[in-house]
């Protein structure tokens, strides 16, 4: 038993910060003062709150440390460990609010939140197969083997109400039943940790903080649907992820969770682990099978689904993440517990990586039916700088842009369909008053020309004059027609694509043009972004009242377009490329662009 | 991702090729083989020139322009070497609402070359790259295993002044 316990938090956020090096240092000190035997250090995945990482929390207090440093973690040490005194200044500001501090999961980030998915990140150590097993791990992988039934393993997961979690919400249950149904032979199970909307983590913390959840449900999922081989397809710029991952197999295959006779149960599962190379489209379920084939990792129109005819030709599951980190717990707790969680048609939780323009960016899981305006003001603790909300764009390439008004929608598939978003793997990114909605619909045009594979032309083409005519509208050249046409031309492409890429790509576009209307006329009509992003609408001018004629703008422009004498009022003149060198150079705010 | 076609000279060496003959021979007949095969002879050279696919696509008896289609479709592979200092810029949608844009014109302006692309004397690559999922510590730049987080344009000339030569 030991009486304290410090978790230091080794996700790739904090893992950037260097929390490794705390881990040696305060290993190395324990040591040195014998206390090794009393307190333990724990490598622990993602805890959710990453803008304020590297992040340490100690036990039994439950204290909070945020933004901690090498100085930082040597104080936690000197006054918290040897002399139990709490290192006020490094404590998470959010746990001193009421005037004591409190308990970290008291805190409005974490309070609302109920860890279903994320249940073991940031408590156990994810490189410790004995940290998982005693927290209940590969319990309902024995309970499946040994007392249900495949069918009635499916039954349970129907039941549950579980629907996947990359984005389209198609029953998970539904999904098993469909590749159980086909004749017993070669099947596989593969998972989808390719994560590629940009500004989304979720997957990679569970593969970082739990890398044996999605051992044990796949396992599950094979039993269930009679497969014995498993791959999974991670991205390959999730370097910490694939090494824990590859680590966890190891040790599950010596242990006897994996390969011949499971528990000897006479069940046999074993998995490989395949790297993507960067392609968004390899999310989409087809493509994904046919880049684990080794080729380009083009989609192919569907029936066949892959649950009759996927990888190398066989019936395949493929789940994504977090559908599958969901599984062992509906096992466990039973399907009621879990749809007990949720709305009519969307149970359970969903994770979002929150990012933007909010305080608390970071990892939340919140149970289905929450609204938005709950998880950006409450869990996500506002807009920092005071700066006014905008919108909230959800489902990352392949969703939409909702607005202010529209706060209080609660988050389901449905309803988040319904105002023309869609719920995506579940990347939240906030933006405020200083985003420009045209620029950033021409953001993700500009991703989703990049990454369309080029095999139908509605999404090659399609996306590609979507692009084209925003770039035109930012640039000040635009036309009231070009709005028309962008509102036809989406509906094209959505109507006759391929793909799932295809056929949301034009989201960002469509829903910015409906909630977002007079900023785009107001770059088409008036030439002027309101927001101050589009570059070639602005020009950038020095405050005659402001300017003292220190000459330090003069010799950092790189273009020479900066022009006076010393004490003298300067101007900038047409050979500004508007780069904001100057901006940042000039010590007395005299330079703003309009 | 820009994938043009490098200006810098193929200077593989016996040794690299007999790393890559013993990949090739290791994985040939495994399903799927020709991803984990590019991956592990991009590991080898640090990019994919038109010599290695020839050796890749001869040692898998499959057709070049297949194994350039592979090559080309994913973003991880490159036809241009990497400079000694890699420097990408993330372009994700939680750095990009950051300034992160601002940031990547700032380095392309700096080190002289479009992203994708190598400077002549190999000191410097630039890339924008997709999500690296520190979004808590947006934006992000990284030079080689460096992680440079919370930062702004300005930023820029004091970070790249500690990658000189």
């Amino acid at each position: 038993m030991y009486r304290s316990h410090i978790l230091v938090c080794a996700g790739t956020n904090c893992h950037s910060g260097k929390s490794d090096k705390f881990i040696e240092y305060l290993d190395e000190k324990l040591l040195e003062h014998k206390l090794n035997e009393e307190v333990k250090v724990v490598k622990t995945g993602c805890f959710g709150l990453c803008a304020f990482g590297p992040v340490v929390v100690v036990y039994p207090e439950g204290i909070f440390y945020q933004m901690v440093d090498q100085a930082g973690i040597e104080r936690i040490f000197a006054e918290h460990v040897l002399k139990g005194r709490i290192v006020d200044d490094l404590v998470y500001e959010e746990s001193k609010k009421h005037g004591v501090i409190e308990p970290f999961e008291q805190t409005d980030f974490f309070r609302k939140q109920v860890r279903v998915a994320l249940h073991n990140c940031g408590v156990i150590d994810p490189e410790d197969i004995n940290e998982y097993i005693a927290v209940d791990g590969y319990q309902a992988l024995a309970k499946v083997l040994t007392t249900m039934t495949p069918q009635q393993v499916i039954d349970e997961i129907k039941a549950s109400g579980l629907r996947g979690r990359g984005g389209a919400g198609f029953p998970t249950g539904l999904k098993w039943s469909f590749a159980a149904a086909e004749p017993a032979g070669k099947k596989y199970i593969c998972c989808n940790a390719d994560e590629g909307d940009p500004g989304a983590f979720m997957d990679r913390s569970v593969l970082e903080g739990d890398p044996h959840v999605l051992i044990e449900a796949m396992a599950i999922a094979a039993y269930a649907v009679g497969a014995d081989e498993g791959y999974k397809y991670v991205r390959a710029e999730y370097p910490l992820a694939v090494q824990r991952f590859q680590k966890a197999l190891d040790d599950a295959r010596a242990m006897g969770f994996l390969g011949e006779n499971i528990l000897g149960t006479g069940f046999s599962f074993d998995m490989h682990v395949k790297l993507g190379a960067g392609a968004f489209v390899c999310g989409e379920e087809t493509a994904l099978l046919t880049s684990i084939e080794g080729n380009r990792g083009e989609p192919r129109p569907r029936p066949p689904f892959p649950a009759v005819k996927g990888l190398f030709g066989k019936p395949t599951v493929l789940n994504n993440v977090e559908t599958l980190a969901n599984i062992p717990r509906i096992i466990m707790e039973g399907a009621d517990w879990f749809a007990g969680m949720g709305t009519e048609t969307s149970k359970g939780t969903k994770v979002f990586a929150l990012g933007g323009n909010i305080v608390n960016v970071g990892l939340v899981e919140v149970p289905m039916g929450i609204t938005l305006r709950e998880i950006v003001e409450e869990i996500g603790g506002g807009i920092p700088s005071g700066k006014k909300f905008k919108a909230a764009q959800t489902g990352g390439p392949s969703g939409g842009c909702i607005p202010a008004k529209l706060l209080d929608t609660g988050i389901d598939y449905e309803s988040l369909a319904q105002v023309g978003s869609m719920m995506g793997s579940g990347g939240l990114i906030v933006m405020d008053e200083d985003s420009c909605m045209v620029d950033i619909a021409k953001f993700y045009l500009d991703f989703t020309v990049d990454e369309s594979c080029g095999k139908c032309a509605p999404c090659r083409i399609g996306t590609k004059q979507l692009l084209e005519i925003l770039e035109k509208i930012t640039q000040g050249q635009g036309v009231m027609e070009d709005l028309d046409t962008l509102k036809t031309l989406s509906t094209h492409i959505m109507e006759n694509s391929l793909c799932a890429l295809g056929q949301t790509a034009p989201n960002p576009v469509a829903s910015t043009l409906e909630y977002f209307w007079d900023e785009y006329v107001e770059h088409v009509v008036n030439k002027k972004c309101p927001a101050g992003m589009c570059k070639d609408l602005l020009t950038y001018t020095i405050l005659p009242d402001k300017c003292i004629g220190c000459t330090i703008c003069a010799r950092v422009c790189p273009v020479n377009a900066i022009s006076g004498k010393v004490k003298e009022i300067h101007t900038i003149d047409e050979k500004c490329i508007k780069c904001g060198v100057c901006v940042d150079k000039c010590k007395f705010d005299a330079i703003i662009k309009v | 991702m820009e994938n043009s076609k490098t200006k810098n000279p193929f200077q593989g060496t016996k040794e690299q090729e007999n790393e890559l003959m013993k990949l090739i021979e290791a994985n040939k007949n495994e399903p799927g083989a020709l991803m984990p095969l590019l991956q592990g002879a991009q590991d080898i050279y640090g990019y994919l020139p038109i010599e290695v696919q020839t050796m890749i696509a001869k040692g898998l008896d499959k057709p070049l322009e297949e194994v350039y289609g592979v090559v080309t479709f994913y973003s991880q592979f490159s036809l241009n070497p990497k400079g000694k200092y890699k420097v990408s810029v993330c372009l994700g949608t939680a750095c990009y609402v950051k300034a992160a844009g601002e940031i990547f014109e700032r380095l392309e302006r700096l080190l002289g070359i479009k992203g994708g692309e190598c400077t002549e004397d190999g000191l410097y690559s630039l890339d924008a790259c997709r999500c690296v999922g520190a979004c808590g510590l947006a934006p992000v730049v990284l030079v080689n295993e460096d992680v440079y987080g919370r930062i702004g344009p300005e930023d820029i000339d004091e970070i790249m002044a500690k990658y000189k030569e």
